[in-house]
């Protein structure tokens, strides 16, 4: 495969997580558990989406089809969405919500500051800008774990069952597809298999101050680069592209 | 000559347009202006968004473009850039006056600020009264830019723009 298609792809990726997560985490606004985290979680929201708008109007200019972002989000369907399975998941109860965030913030810090040494200007450009939000989302979803953890009964029991629920959907964020394999010898992408270890120390550190154990190992689930996903995904789709697809090419 | 006189013109012109969030600072005083040079004919203003989700990028955008078409200036292009990307120390200083008088605490060098925001008490300043008897509710305030802060003080609730 060209090298331009394959990062046009590794872009896309990038583009629906943030897309997708952002929805997902959207979706709480107005249901927040109290005001300063549903507010906390909608400005999370809008730094994905903000980031996710980036990277589509990048592949958009990759696409050599004078794609925009707007075509990208809403007139792909399921299988041409490459977001991590873990960014799809339904946001379950509070720590659900928060385990989600913690393992995926974790990652996706390590990940920036690989992607902002990119030889690529643009991703390097948008990773440095990203690095600054994505350092108070994850310090917000690590103070929550250790208060859940360290708290009531109640709040570390259902904080470490939400920990393990969300382990399996974990591997995936440090697989690496062949194409990807060739944007990281050209400098184009961090190695993501490289970020395992240094994530789980993170991930053990915290968890470890919030009282909670670190989950057993178990079978992975892996798929979503590659357009095999969740059966959830299908649903947020469904809302979030039902305008432009019942009124294609609406404006203002 | 008349080429530099043009681009002071533009830069006037842009201490004029209020930020839509925090209408008591331009978008000059904010330091999302990156940059207005002349190609030939065509004058180039290029912006930086603060936050890559901010919804005011779009309405700033705008504004900018409204300004320069009121003052007369047609020919011109509005350019966004991320790099270097924007952060608080590119808030002029009479945009931190500005930010003070109106209600919001002003950014804190980033050591003051990690401090705040790890929970620390009695970093910033209340707006209002001055106290430093402050305490963080909320990392995340009313806008992604802002912190929600509570002074025990005068007990008033406060933003505070955070470093970013």
């Amino acid at each position: 495969m060209e090298n331009k298609e394959a990062l046009y792809n590794a872009v896309l990726h990038l583009g629906d997580n943030g897309s997708i997560l952002g929805h997902r985490l959207g979706e709480l606004c107005g249901h927040g558990p109290v005001l300063e985290q549903d507010i906390a979680m909608t400005n999370i929201a809008l730094d994905l989406i903000g980031q996710a708008r980036l990277y589509l109007q990048y592949a958009g200019k990759l696409s050599g089809k004078d794609l925009t972002e707007d075509d990208l989000a809403y007139k792909r369907d399921v299988m041409d969405y490459k977001n991590f399975l873990i960014t799809e998941l339904q946001n379950g109860d509070f720590a659900d919500t928060i385990a989600r965030q913690f393992t995926y913030d974790t990652f996706h810090l390590l990940f920036l500051r690989g992607l902002s040494d990119s030889k690529d200007e643009t991703l390097a450009a948008i990773a440095k800008k990203s690095i600054k939000e994505v350092t108070y989302h994850q310090r917000w979803s690590c103070e929550w774990v250790i208060r859940l953890g360290d708290g009531t009964d109640e709040s570390h029991e259902k904080m470490q069952r939400a920990l393990n629920d969300i382990w399996m959907w974990t591997d995936e964020l440090f697989t690496q597809s062949e194409d990807e394999g060739s944007l990281v010898e050209s400098g184009m992408l961090p190695d993501t298999s490289l970020l395992k270890d240094q994530w789980l120390n993170e991930i053990k550190r915290i968890v470890e101050e919030a009282a909670l154990d670190m989950p057993e190992d178990q079978p992975m689930q892996e798929g979503g680069k590659t357009g095999y996903h969740t059966e959830y995904l299908g649903f947020i789709l469904a809302e979030m592209q039902y305008l432009p697809r019942a009124y294609p090419d609406a404006t203002w | 000559m008349v080429v530099h006189q043009d681009i002071r013109d533009v830069w006037d012109i842009l201490k004029t347009v209020e930020d839509p969030e925090i209408p008591v600072i331009s978008v000059f005083d904010l330091g999302i202006v990156r940059d207005v040079r002349m190609d030939s004919d065509l004058c180039i203003v290029e912006i930086t968004p603060t936050y890559s989700g901010c919804p005011a990028t779009k309405v700033i955008e705008d504004s900018i473009r409204q300004a320069l078409i009121s003052a007369g200036i047609e020919d011109f292009r509005i350019e966004t850039t991320l790099s270097p990307p924007w952060s608080t120390a590119m808030l002029s200083n009479d945009g931190r006056e500005k930010l003070r008088e109106y209600g919001i605490a002003p950014p804190e060098d980033e050591e003051t600020d990690k401090l705040a925001l790890m929970g620390e008490d009695r970093q910033v300043s209340c707006p209002q009264c001055g106290s430093k008897d402050t305490k963080m509710v909320s990392q995340f305030g009313s806008t992604p830019c802002k912190a929600h802060f509570q002074c025990k003080e005068c007990l008033e609730p406060f933003d505070y723009f955070k470093c970013l």
